[in-house]
């Protein structure tokens, strides 16, 4: 009995058991069935939605940033070059303590002060997580050692770079300009231009100069890899490549060993420089003393360097040139005349005594001649070699101030040029209507008298008076200068020239222009006030003498250069153009605190001209503006 | 003589059970040496070390008769829990989790042992109250379970800690436990939750809140569901081929030659290699479940019962975190995923399993 109910017992356990072992069986089935339904899901349904994101995971775009255009001279010479080389960045962010690990790195190698102060220049003006470089251009042996214990520094990285090199160092500085850093302003500028794609990668960008002008020609167009990433970032292997477009080499106006010795010229005043060709416009050189090394800028610029340049007295970073704006004082002497002639109120025949002085008629206090005693009588041409002040008074307030505005513009003065680099400043052509406009204030017949002499609102920059000059070299035709006159693509190698485009000539009688011509080469004739200019020159010069004032004298007080302040003195002006009969290079000087036209600002054209001319060298450097005072 | 030995080694050991096994271990092992880069084998010759541990102990246990392991539950259970309590007290932080004990010469970790210990104790309870269970049985039995599952879920093992509850909580149900007051312990489950949410740790709340919503914290601990269900949902129906998974091969799967190996298994054979895998697993659960329907006492019926279930757990736990239907807890893929310890546990279980589908007409008696 006892065993049959124990059997039963048993039996009915087993049942018990078995039931549950088959709701547990049914319970993994369908566990099963619900992962091969998930499986089913995700591997079938949403396969497409997965596998985008598996492919966006593993495939990054990265830029491959193009080769920077060259920039050439007329004859072919590099002006600023490209070379690749090691950099050694730090992105900060990877980077607990920077100060520290700099400190570290500066045991494997050598990290100079400068190094860091650029460093942390740059790291104020950029976002963490970009790389930053603390030193460039290591050498192979440095590299190495860096490579050895790079496990001690984590972000910092070893990058092969391009670089921008300027083999001329300051010569041309501020025609050629240089490239920097992109900054916020220059990414707005490049987001409103809708070129943000094609900077993706590029960290430098063309700041000033020919560089900056010409960003768009030497950028080049980014190309692109497509590569493999793991989870880290790291690029594992590239997967398909467009190729970058470097960017197209520009051929510059500029003769470089012209510039040279333009620049050399200057000795160790300050002051600028324009030569154009007077039948083109081409910028021979372009010259703003004094420079600066736009190597420098490069890999980003230290304080100290920057606080050097930014805070000199001497202003090296003001492109003196084209920003500079002086009175062009009697260097516009030969377009009064010329504006007289045409406007029919003075023939060259036509005389004034000069007793020193003019008196405007109504005003008490007498218009000064340069010259004490006056230059007795004057003609039209006389006032030019002489640089007769009396004279020019006299006409200034016969054309009155509107008419001189009238004539004066079609010369370039009062507007840009439109060089093609950026920063040119306009200068200043007084006019009733301006005055009227800027200052709410009447015209004064006084007010023209001095307009007259190349002073009172008048002025104007070096690069206005050498394309004055320049058109009054080539017989009246405008020219607009320019820096660049080709562009080589970079692919095909062709060139494609940049067609001259001068304006049209002016209404300008011819015999009227060849008497101005001809006064003016008498200005380097034995009378001139810039005899010096063409001493011994197997070719004839033509040129304008000039003095700007820097502090205005009290009525009645001479000016004596020996007492003033260095920085207090004159500047001296000088235009001028070769050969005179058919002139091929046509300029403007200015030296400030030069005193003189002629015998400083002379001497200046004379070794251009020289060498332009003649290939030939300056001898033995004499000192500027020594030697006896040739007038105004 | 060298069908003697065959014998000798065969002898125990479940023919199906073990075809399915090594299938699934060999599987394990393609799939661990694609999850460590392809390049080198020194993974899969440590895994391959770790199944060669493993399955000696298989063939031991398979060879001890089910009465044997009976009396050695007690033993095992008690060491087990003494051990707990070691760690509990001296136990060596890793990662955050106290779960190692260093015995001087090694350094183990008891809730493994637990994984064994728990189901035959309690098999060995229920078999020794086979006449009438009443309540009291199912209490001391919720006992015997909630000791070692409350040490471990302190250490905090969450993932071990819930393999042990659910093996001990088969034996429990096989038992016979009535519907109605599973369905009472079901609601105070249910009723319970806030309060052991409040147990919970920071990062275990953070696994569950992240399976709601994986896309919460992507970087995060999102990070992980998301990259495991990239790299199964982009595998397609084929996959993408063997060593050709770009998750995987890439480093966007964590932890891609442990706990989440499914993704990489999954990337590279796809869906036919994911219903390849579910189908040994079934067949594996389907013959443990009739090696237990054909036991022949109280404790191997149990006791096989259990083991093949909580295998199954095991299986469905990871296959579900890792698809995203489940949080993450720690629990490797069974048989599949590089590691020893999880190995030898689960092949000590079929070892067990095999002694009972081999030794029972000598029991019967």
């Amino acid at each position: 009995m006892i065993l049959g109910q124990a059997l039963r017992d048993q039996r009915a356990e087993l049942s018990t058991f078995r039931a549950r072992l088959t709701v547990t069986g049914l319970i993994a089935l369908s566990a099963f069935g619900v992962l091969v339904a998930r499986f089913v899901w995700l591997q079938v349904i949403q396969r497409e939605h997965y596998h985008t994101l598996a492919e966006a995971n593993r495939i990054s775009v990265v830029p491959v940033v193009p080769n920077r255009g060259l920039i050439l001279d007329r004859n072919g010479e590099v002006l600023a070059a490209n070379y690749s080389a090691y950099t050694l960045e730090i992105t900060p962010s990877k980077v607990g303590n920077v100060e520290r690990a700099i400190d570290e790195l500066s045991q494997v190698i050598e990290v100079s002060p400068r190094d860091r102060r650029r460093f942390k220049r740059l790291q104020e003006e950029s976002k963490n997580f970009e790389s930053l470089p603390i030193r460039t251009r290591l050498t192979e042996e440095e590299v190495a050692r860096f490579a050895v214990s790079r496990y001690r520094f984590p972000g910092f990285e070893i990058k092969a770079r391009l670089f921008r090199s300027y083999p001329h160092g300051d010569i041309a500085s501020h025609a050629v300009g240089y490239i920097g850093r992109i900054n916020e302003a220059d990414v707005r500028r490049i987001e409103a231009q809708g070129a943000a794609t094609n900077y993706k990668g590029t960290d430098h960008i063309g700041k000033l100069g020919i560089e900056g002008a010409y960003e768009k020609e030497l950028h080049g167009i980014t190309g692109s890899e497509r590569v493999e990433i793991d989870a880290g970032g790291r690029a594992i292997r590239a997967l398909s490549r467009a190729e970058p477009q470097s960017g197209n080499n520009l051929v510059v106006t500029l003769d470089i060993k012209l510039q040279r010795v333009a620049e050399e010229a200057f000795q160790d005043y300050r002051g600028a420089l324009v030569a154009l060709d007077p039948r083109t416009g081409d910028v021979l050189a372009l010259v703003s003393k004094p420079g600066y090394d736009p190597n420098l800028f490069v890999d980003g610029i230290d304080p100290v360097n920057w606080d050097a340049l930014n805070n000199s007295p001497d202003k090296p970073l003001n492109n003196r040139a084209l920003r500079g704006q002086y009175p062009p004082g009697s260097t516009i002497k030969p377009f009064m005349a010329l504006a007289a002639l045409t406007y029919g109120k003075r023939t060259p025949e036509q005389t004034i005594f000069d007793p020193g002085h003019w008196m405007l008629p109504g005003v008490s206090r007498p218009f000064r001649d340069w010259k004490p005693g006056g230059h007795g009588t004057v003609n039209l041409q006389k006032s030019i070699v002489v640089s007769c002040d009396t004279y020019y008074y006299g006409l200034a307030n016969d054309l009155g101030v509107d008419a001189i505005h009238r004539f004066m513009t079609q010369f370039g003065f009062g507007s840009r040029t439109g060089v093609d680099i950026e920063g040119e400043l306009p200068g200043l052509q007084p006019s009733t209507d301006w005055k009227w406009q800027r200052f709410k204030q009447k015209w004064y017949a006084g007010d023209t008298i001095s307009v007259g002499i190349g002073q009172g609102y008048w002025l104007a920059t070096p690069m206005q008076l050498a394309s004055a000059v320049a058109t009054l070299a080539n017989g009246g035709t405008p020219v607009h200068p320019r820096m660049v006159r080709a562009v080589q693509d970079a692919r095909t190698q062709q060139v494609r020239e940049i067609p001259v485009r001068n304006g049209e000539p002016l209404a300008l009688k011819p015999e009227h222009v060849a008497l101005v011509r001809a006064a003016m080469v008498d200005v380097t004739r034995p009378g001139g006030t810039a005899v010096r200019v063409a001493q011994g020159a197997p070719y004839l010069v033509a040129g304008k003498t000039g003095t700007a004032q820097v502090v205005g004298m009290k009525s009645g007080e001479k000016y004596d250069e020996k007492r003033v302040k260095e920085r207090n003195r004159d500047h001296a002006l000088f235009i001028a153009y070769a050969p005179a009969d058919d002139p091929t290079i046509a300029l403007a000087i200015l030296v400030e605190n030069g005193g003189h036209g002629g015998s400083t600002a002379g001497p200046i054209a004379r070794e251009v001209f020289d060498y332009h001319l003649l290939r030939k060298r300056p001898e033995r450097k004499q000192p500027l503006g020594d030697g006896e005072a040739e007038g105004d | 003589m060298i069908s003697r030995l065959f014998d000798l080694i065969s002898r125990r050991i479940d023919g199906p059970l073990m075809v399915a096994l090594v299938l699934t271990l060999s599987l394990g092992l393609t799939v661990v040496y694609s999850a460590s880069g392809g390049a080198s084998f020194d993974r899969v010759a440590g895994q391959g070390r770790n199944i060669a541990v493993a399955a000696a102990a298989l063939w031991i246990v398979a060879n001890i008769p089910p009465q044997a392991l009976m009396r050695l539950a007690v033993p095992i259970y008690s060491a087990g829990l003494v051990l707990l309590v070691g760690v509990a007290l001296f136990g060596e932080v890793r990662n955050g989790a106290r779960r190692w004990l260093n015995l001087g010469f090694t350094t183990i970790q008891p809730s493994e042992v637990m994984k064994i210990a728990v189901p035959l104790v309690l098999a060995w309870y229920f078999h020794r109250h086979q006449e009438g269970i009443g309540l009291r049985d199912y209490a001391v039995a919720a006992v015997l379970l909630a000791l070692p599952v409350g040490l471990v879920v302190r250490q905090p093992d969450l993932g071990t800690a819930l393999l042990i509850f659910a093996s001990g909580f088969f034996v429990i149900f096989l038992a016979g436990l009535s519907w109605k007051l599973l369905a009472g312990l079901f609601v105070t489950g249910l009723v319970s939750l806030p309060f052991l949410w409040g147990m919970l740790h920071d990062y275990q709340r953070k696994r569950v809140l992240t399976l709601l919503d994986p896309t919460e914290d992507p970087l995060g601990a999102g990070y992980h569901i998301i990259q495991a269900t990239i790299a199964i949902g982009s595998g397609g129906v084929l996959g993408k081929g063997w060593l050709n998974g770009t998750q995987a091969q890439l480093d966007f799967v964590p932890e891609r030659s442990t706990d989440f190996i499914l993704a990489v298994f999954g990337e590279e054979f796809g869906l036919a290699g994911n219903l390849v895998l579910i189908a040994l697993y079934a067949l594996i659960v389907a013959r443990g479940l009739m090696i237990a329907a054909n036991a022949s006492t109280t404790f191997a019926r149990l006791t096989a019962g259990a083991v093949t279930l909580t295998f199954f757990t095991y299986a469905f736990v990871n296959m579900g975190m890792v698809s995203g239907i489940l949080p993450v807890v720690g629990v490797p893929l069974p048989m599949v995923s590089y590691g020893g310890t999880a190995l030898l546990s689960i092949l000590t279980g079929f070892g067990i399993l095999m002694s009972i589908s081999t030794h029972k007409q000598l029991v019967s008696s």
